[in-house]
């Protein structure tokens, strides 16, 4: 029916173009406040370092997931890519903006902790709707590492912990 | 208990190596959340359902390896590790391994 053809055809047309400009808000909202964020953490820095410099440090393991998907618009363009192959910058953005979020939540949880230094951090990506052909579009980001915060209490002989001056972390002592 | 990924831990020596301990946990969507998501998959976005449960799970693989190292009497788990794997359809697979130390 010719009726009933028109109006499945509008149905896509009016997703494609909703979801274009609602997609598309939502990532430059999203990117901005990634942009904020990552200036602000800027003095906690994150590296994938192993060696922790000398002082006297409590460790802890940080981590921070993230679950995106991108919209209807992109991925019927990343389908057109997978056809005839290239870049396909829908999902480029998509895997930059959860890496980044994943990132800054961990070093959010860490600064919560009053850490100064997250180390050997590492990034797990797994696709959670593998298998779902049409649907695939969701990543999941998982951001771990292990935040350095600097102790304030420093164990004496007779087991009680006693306040140590913020200058001797700075000075790095080892015992 | 003291949980790292790094080789040592500052400050300390390690006393006894007690091998590899590990906690996995396998875990799938409720239907609900399953609706939730396709519904935002049209406007891409955070799927916070997803987040949740993903985390609930890590939390869970790591008690599991934080039980195991306890009953053989470490103190430490170093050098941890995060892995993830989709064994069927809308099911995660979470594992966390690390080594068993007594730290000094």
């Amino acid at each position: 029916m010719p009726f009933q053809f028109s109006f499945q055809l509008w149905y896509v047309v009016i997703l494609l173009v909703a979801t274009y400009f609602i997609g598309t808000f939502l990532e430059k909202r999203h990117y901005k406040s990634i942009l904020r964020r990552e200036k602000r953490l800027n003095s906690l820095p994150a590296v994938s370092l192993k060696t922790p410099p000398p002082g006297h440090y409590e460790s802890a393991l940080v981590r921070a997931n993230v679950t995106i998907s991108i919209d209807y618009f992109k991925r019927f363009l990343a389908a057109l890519h997978a056809f005839f192959g290239g870049r396909v910058t829908s999902y480029e953005t998509l895997l930059d903006r959860a890496r980044r979020e994943a990132l800054l939540r961990m070093k959010q949880e860490a600064e919560y902790q009053k850490a100064m230094l997250i180390l050997n951090v590492r990034y797990e990506t797994c696709s959670i709707y593998k298998g779902r052909g049409n649907s695939i579009g969701s990543v999941e980001v998982l951001a771990y590492g292990t935040a350095l915060i600097p102790s304030r209490t420093r164990p004496t002989l007779n087991g009680q912990a006693k306040k140590a001056s913020a200058a001797s972390v700075n000075h790095g002592q080892i015992h | 208990m003291q949980i790292t990924n790094l080789e040592t831990v500052p400050g300390k020596t390690i006393r006894q190596h007690l091998g590899l301990v590990q906690g996995s946990s396998v875990r799938a969507k409720h239907v609900g959340r399953d609706i939730m998501a396709s519904l935002k998959n049209f406007f891409g976005g955070e799927l916070k359902g997803y987040t949740e449960l993903l985390s609930e799970s890590r939390e869970e693989a790591m008690e599991r390896m934080i039980a195991q190292a306890k009953a053989i009497g470490a103190n430490a788990i170093l050098n941890v590790r995060f892995s993830t794997s989709s064994v069927t359809q809308g099911a995660a697979e979470i594992y966390v391994y690390g080594t068993a130390v007594t730290l000094e």
